[in-house]
């Protein structure tokens, strides 16, 4: 097995699936020559060639609407949107167009495509370059909505987004990029709509996503040494979300808190948060609990961004006050 | 190719009569050694950790200190994250761009009547702000106009053909200033577009497209002078696309090696905009080494304080951010307010 960071798993997810499958196309903003302004295409256009894996000018709206076009017609493509920031600059088609063309078309128009960005914060780029914008997309019927929070997944969910025939919104969380795992050589296809069970615990259920759910495990060492045993739930996927996880370990610890990245104001906590209040409710000990980032733009401050950021250590001391009595 | 305006060579000979008396001219060629000076120091201070990612104009003087030296202190600058010269040139302080570098929120407030724009991040949308800012200015009959600057890239957004259209249909008092610097990140120019100029996209929306060389003072400013004069007299929007080079990397993390931006650097280097100045100085007996010295120095000066100044400021706090967000803020953000703090939500 070999190290792989989550930076290079994207590349080796989207080669993959390139190598598979020839309807497979991937185009972006610097993506090919240059590799990605993250870095995470790599070598993809010397492996696949120029038509293949494509460089575009500065154009948001042709990027989106062009893979809709060639989804309608064949092909599965990939495209890059730099920044999920960026999804601003072309919501029509994405939340108009490409959410909605199989529902119009009474399930006729298939759109078997992928839409990847750099997600989040935690890197300093400030309040239009950070946004964690999970909660547009999943506000959106029509789309799906995939967050991996680790380099074996990075693979395994972009497959399984390649391969899955509605349209995906892959958010890759841009602090994560350097973070490292072991990751077995040879195929990986993961599946869309299942959560991960990353840590076991009996007296508290925390669900995250993305970049939350290290920090969550952070925190849920530290109060291991407290006697408090947490269990930690990655969603990976919002939409569709794997609700019988989530219900089945809170019955199991009767306590749950969610741990959001995006600003408080609908966030996927909520959903998450009323769906356990509904369906489990005499299952809890305790209300439950949301820890978010506050509804304010990111700031780029590094101190100020790490204080609205929900932290490790912000998720332990919530937790305390949830207890496990 | 058609041949871009030029006034001034390479070797600081006029080929035409010059716009500018010799005094402004030395005026213009010290702000852009303060300009230099800056980005200089602002790339130094990112590789020692003191700002956040920067966007350097090395090569770009001309464009920036000469479009903006024919505009009237009422009239609008809307520029890019790469144009800190511009900003600078009609008012907006150095401090606020060091501290805008910084992550300092504080960077992004002009001080009171200085009609320059925060710098635009995300590519496009400043362009159809300053169409926004001209037509109020012609709404309110004034004659005052905008200026907006942005790159050979930026014309690939949507945002470009919007706000030329706007500007066309309306007759807006706005000029739109290209510096084709010949790179959008990894990006060449001749896969950006492919028309032979971005000056003859302005035809598709009957706004008026001239080329002019981006390392020449004084035909940038001669090129910007009359659009200013048009829109201000009442005849509409201008694009301008001025030739020039990005002599740096796309910010101080990217790294040009990768896609074959250097091999142009060298020729670049010999059409500098400052050293062409600097010649035609030398030649009418406006330049020697002594006077050299002294702007230099005055520009460290005006660098180092304008550094020092946003060291010295104390950091911005939690409580400002939640008190920026509305003029009266929500209960729920204060309520997340405590929360930061360290306080419970509700007393
Ligand atoms: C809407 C949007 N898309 C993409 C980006 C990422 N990006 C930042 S600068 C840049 C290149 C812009 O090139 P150009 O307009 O030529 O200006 P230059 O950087 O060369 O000055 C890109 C693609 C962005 N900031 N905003």
């Amino acid at each position: 097995m070999a190290e792989l960071t989550y930076r290079q798993a994207v590349a080796r997810g989207i080669a993959q699936e390139m190598d598979r499958d020839p309807t497979v196309y991937f185009i972006g903003e610097d993506v090919a020559a240059a590799g990605g302004v993250f870095k995470t295409t790599e070598g993809l256009q010397d492996r696949f060639g120029p038509e293949r894996v494509r460089d575009t000018p500065i154009s948001e709206e042709a990027i989106t609407g062009a893979v809709m076009g060639a989804a309608m017609n064949g092909l599965r493509p990939i495209a890059e949107i730099m920044f999920s920031d960026f999804f601003a600059t072309c919501w029509d088609i994405v939340a108009n167009q490409i959410a909605k063309a199989r529902y119009m078309t009474d399930g006729q128009i298939t759109l078997p495509l992928v839409i990847r960005a750099a997600n989040g914060g935690g890197a300093r780029f400030g309040a239009q370059h950070s946004q964690a914008m999970e909660n547009w997309a999943m506000a959106i019927p029509g789309l799906k909505v995939v967050a991996p929070s680790n380099a074996h997944d990075v693979v395994g969910l972009l497959a399984a987004s390649v391969r899955d025939d509605d349209p995906v919104v892959f958010l890759e969380q841009k602090s994560l990029y350097a973070s490292r795992q072991e990751v077995p050589e040879g195929e990986i296809v993961g599946e869309l709509g299942k959560a991960a069970v990353v840590r076991e615990g009996a007296d508290i259920t925390v669900v995250a996503l993305a970049a939350m759910v290290p920090r969550a495990l952070e925190a849920a060492e530290t109060l291991a040494g407290e006697g408090i045993d947490v269990e930690v739930v990655d969603l990976r996927s919002l939409v569709p979300l794997d609700v019988t996880t989530v219900l089945n370990s809170v019955v199991k610890t009767s306590r749950m808190v969610t741990v959001e990245e995006n600003p408080r104001l609908c966030g996927w906590g909520a959903e998450v948060t009323s769906i356990v209040t509904e369906e489990a409710f005499y299952d809890l000990d305790a209300p439950t609990l949301r820890i978010t980032t506050p509804h304010i733009p990111l700031p780029s401050a590094d101190t100020l961004e790490d204080l609205a950021m929900p932290s490790a250590e912000t998720i332990a001391s919530e937790l305390r006050r949830v207890g496990n009595g | 190719m058609p041949e871009p305006r030029t006034i001034l060579n390479e070797n600081g000979e006029l080929l035409a009569d010059s716009p500018l008396d010799l005094e402004t001219i030395q005026n213009l060629y010290e702000s852009m050694v303060i300009a230099r000076t800056y980005d200089h120091k602002a790339s130094a201070m990112q590789r020692q950790g003191r700002l956040a990612t920067y966007a350097q104009f090395e090569g770009q003087e001309a464009c920036q200190i000469g479009s903006v030296a024919p505009l009237e202190p009422r009239d609008w600058v809307a520029a890019t994250y790469r144009d800190a010269a511009a900003m600078w040139a009609h008012g907006y302080p150095w401090v606020n761009l060091v501290l805008g570098r910084t992550g300092d929120e504080r960077g992004g407030q002009a001080p009171e009547g200085v009609n320059v724009l925060p710098p635009s991040i995300t590519v496009g949308g400043h362009m159809i702000h300053a169409v926004g800012l001209a037509w109020a200015e012609q709404l309110k009959g004034t004659g005052a106009v905008a200026l907006t600057l942005f790159g050979d890239g930026a014309t690939s957004e949507g945002d470009f053909h919007e706000a030329m259209n706007f500007a066309g249909v309306y007759t807006l008092p706005v000029v739109f200033f290209c510096q084709n610097n010949g790179w959008a990140i990894s990006m060449p120019r001749d896969r950006q577009t492919a028309a032979e100029t971005i000056a003859s996209k302005g035809a598709g929306y009957g706004v008026p497209g001239v080329l002019v060389d981006g390392n020449d003072l004084l035909a940038v400013f001669a090129a910007t002078a009359e659009a200013v004069d048009r829109a201000r007299n009442g005849g509409g929007a201008t694009l301008i696309e001025a030739l020039t080079y990005r002599m740096g990397p796309h910010t101080t993390t990217d790294d040009p090696g990768r896609y074959g931006h250097t091999a142009a650097v060298g020729m670049w280097a010999e059409r500098d905009p400052l050293e062409r100045v600097r010649r035609y100085l030398e030649r009418n007996g406006r330049w020697d080494a002594d006077w050299e010295a002294g702007i230099e120095d005055h520009a460290h000066e005006i660098v180092e304080a304008a550094v020092a100044e946003a060291e010295a400021l104390p950091p911005l706090s939690s409580d400002e951010i939640f008190e920026a967000m509305f003029a009266e803020p929500t209960t729920q953000l204060r309520e997340q307010q405590r929360l930061a703090r360290g306080e419970r939500a509700h007393d």
